[in-house]
């Protein structure tokens, strides 16, 4: 980081972490919820908008707006991280369990790939989105989640850096091998644990 | 302004001259040894590391003619950004700043590559169309140039004075202002958002214009993009420096 | 709106750490749809994750950028979404 040059005076706006054991190694706390993307806001019709679980299933399962909004939901509250240093804590999200989407899903493989409008993908094991760890989040402080969140319908993978849970995510591919997504593919961390500060490849 | 193709690399500049201008902006002068000139339009980033390492960078276009030799660059304070207070309220005559630059080829004129020019700015989106103006002037050039240039306010035009007395000496520099929330009393210019009607009065007809520039917030900018298009300029010779929704 | 969505000549600085020419002048042809323009004409989303220029023409990612700057200094290039580039 730099040649050691200080900005004399500089504070920047974030607060200090200093012993809170809820951040990891190298996270600073913000105050706002910083927006970071590598492409357009996609701005689906929810008219057309759908959700699947597709790939390597004996049978691929599709629901509309309407039918995924009537889906069960939980109301979560979880620290969020993100691989450029900042996190969240308590944030409070309402959103389906990728548990109850997987429901009877009958596959063989152990792998994911999140894909969305826009064309961003993230990678999984199945086994870092089970078991109570993901949701397919569509409200965020308790508000209909604003497109440039992610809405209206969200990854949310909050053990993992913040890049894993995929904005505007359609659905999740099941794959046999597993496939690099956007980031994956150019230097970050194939897991991606913060608490390992596993943030880029060989770390 | 040839050189030995290298990596950009950052540099550290000092501050050398603070001046306040409308009330939220303030002119910074840099000197960066061995800064080997720019071309107007270019700009810097600038990058800030507090004590605990922490690390904020940020884009500013040179508002001086690369004929100047310091380095301006020009701050509007956003009340709650995180960089622009601090440019604006902290920072000394004196102090060190990291640097790298000039950055961007594309948005960027050499008088000798002639005209006309419709430069059109949004608030701070007049930094990059100031080093063009002033390089223009600093190098006897008599390009027709034309700016169109939004501002909140009478109070809040920056470099008001200086455009004032450059058009005054020039005819073949002509500037409109427009006020979008208040003008003075007596006021006979636009006191509107730049629309096509404006444009259309303004700006060279498609076949006399070689370039235009566009550079503020980016909702501005790509309104009066698209209006330019509209009015039959080809899309290539409109370029556009967005600075992101808020400006600076 | 799109925060991070700007001009390609606001990827400049990134580029400038990996190329010694000046790119926001390089024509670049899209692999998706064939459009051709200099790399400052395209869209631009800079943010501290990455950088990717967009065709201006179709949203395809022409060039992404990563760059780790703690401990080692790496910085990935994915130039995929170009079908060439043209540098005078």
């Amino acid at each position: 980081m730099g040649g050691g040059f200080i900005s004399r005076g500089f504070r920047g706006k974030r607060r200090h972490a200093q012993g809170d054991l809820r951040i990891p190694p190298g996270q600073y706390l913000v105050e706002g919820f910083p927006v970071l993307s590598a492409g357009p806001t996609p701005r689906t019709p929810l008219g057309e908008w759908d959700f699947t679980i597709e790939g390597e299933v004996d049978e691929p399962r599709r629901w509309s707006w309407e039918e995924f909004c009537a889906l069960p939901s939980e109301e979560i509250t979880r620290d969020i991280h993100c691989v450029t240093k900042w996190s969240k804590l308590g944030t409070t999200w309402e959103g389906v369990s990728v548990d109850l989407l997987l429901e009877g899903v009958d596959t063989a493989v152990e792998y994911m790939v999140a894909f969305c409008d826009g064309g961003y993908t993230s990678n999984l094991p199945l086994e870092e989105v089970t078991g109570g760890k993901a949701w397919i989040a569509l409200t965020y402080e308790g508000e209909p989640l604003s497109p440039e969140h992610g809405g209206p319908a969200r990854l949310l993978v909050p053990h993992l850096y913040l890049w894993k849970s995929a904005k505007w995510v359609r659905g999740l591919r099941l794959t046999a091998e597993d496939e690099p997504g956007f980031w994956e593919s150019l230097g970050y961390h194939n897991h991606g644990d913060p608490w390992r500060e596993q943030r880029y490849w060989g770390d | 302004m040839t050189d030995t193709p290298r990596k950009l690399a950052w540099r550290i500049g000092e501050v050398v001259e603070i001046s306040p201008d409308t009330p939220r902006t303030k002119s910074l002068f840099l000197e960066v040894p061995g800064w080997e000139g720019h071309r107007a339009g270019q700009h810097i980033d600038v990058r800030l590391t507090a004590e605990d390492g922490y690390q904020a960078q940020r884009s500013y276009s040179i508002a001086s003619a690369p004929e100047d030799g310091r380095v301006e660059l020009l701050i509007e304070r956003l009340d709650d950004g995180e960089v622009s207070p601090y440019l604006t309220d902290e920072l000394r005559v004196g102090d060190r700043m990291e640097l790298r630059g000039p950055i961007g080829g594309w948005f960027a004129w050499e008088a000798r590559e002639g005209g006309p020019l419709l430069l059109v700015a949004g608030g701070s989106g007049i930094a990059p169309l100031m080093a063009m103006i002033r390089h223009r002037q600093a190098t006897g050039n008599d390009t027709p140039v034309r700016l169109l240039f939004s501002s909140r306010s009478y109070e809040d035009v920056i470099f008001r004075e200086e455009l004032e007395r450059l058009a005054a000496e020039d005819e073949s520099l002509e500037i409109t202002h427009t006020l979008t929330r208040s003008a003075p009393p007596g006021w006979k210019g636009y006191d509107r958002r730049i629309d096509e009607g404006m444009l259309g009065e303004v700006a060279f007809s498609p076949e006399e214009m070689h370039l235009a520039f566009v550079c503020g917030p980016t909702p501005l900018v790509e309104a009066v993009a698209t209006t330019l298009v509209g009015l039959g300029h080809e899309p290539v010779r409109v370029k556009t420096e967005r600075f992101g929704p808020t400006g600076g | 709106m799109d925060e991070n969505r700007l001009d390609g000549n606001a990827a400049a600085g990134i580029l400038a750490e990996i190329f010694t020419f000046e790119i926001t002048t390089a024509r670049a042809a899209c692999v998706r749809c064939g459009a051709a323009g200099e790399i400052g004409a395209q869209i631009a989303y800079v943010s501290e994750i990455g950088t990717v220029v967009r065709c201006a023409a179709c949203d395809n990612a022409l060039i992404r950028v990563a760059h780790q700057d703690d401990g080692p200094q790496r910085y990935w290039v994915d130039l995929k979404g170009v079908e060439y580039l043209q540098l005078e």
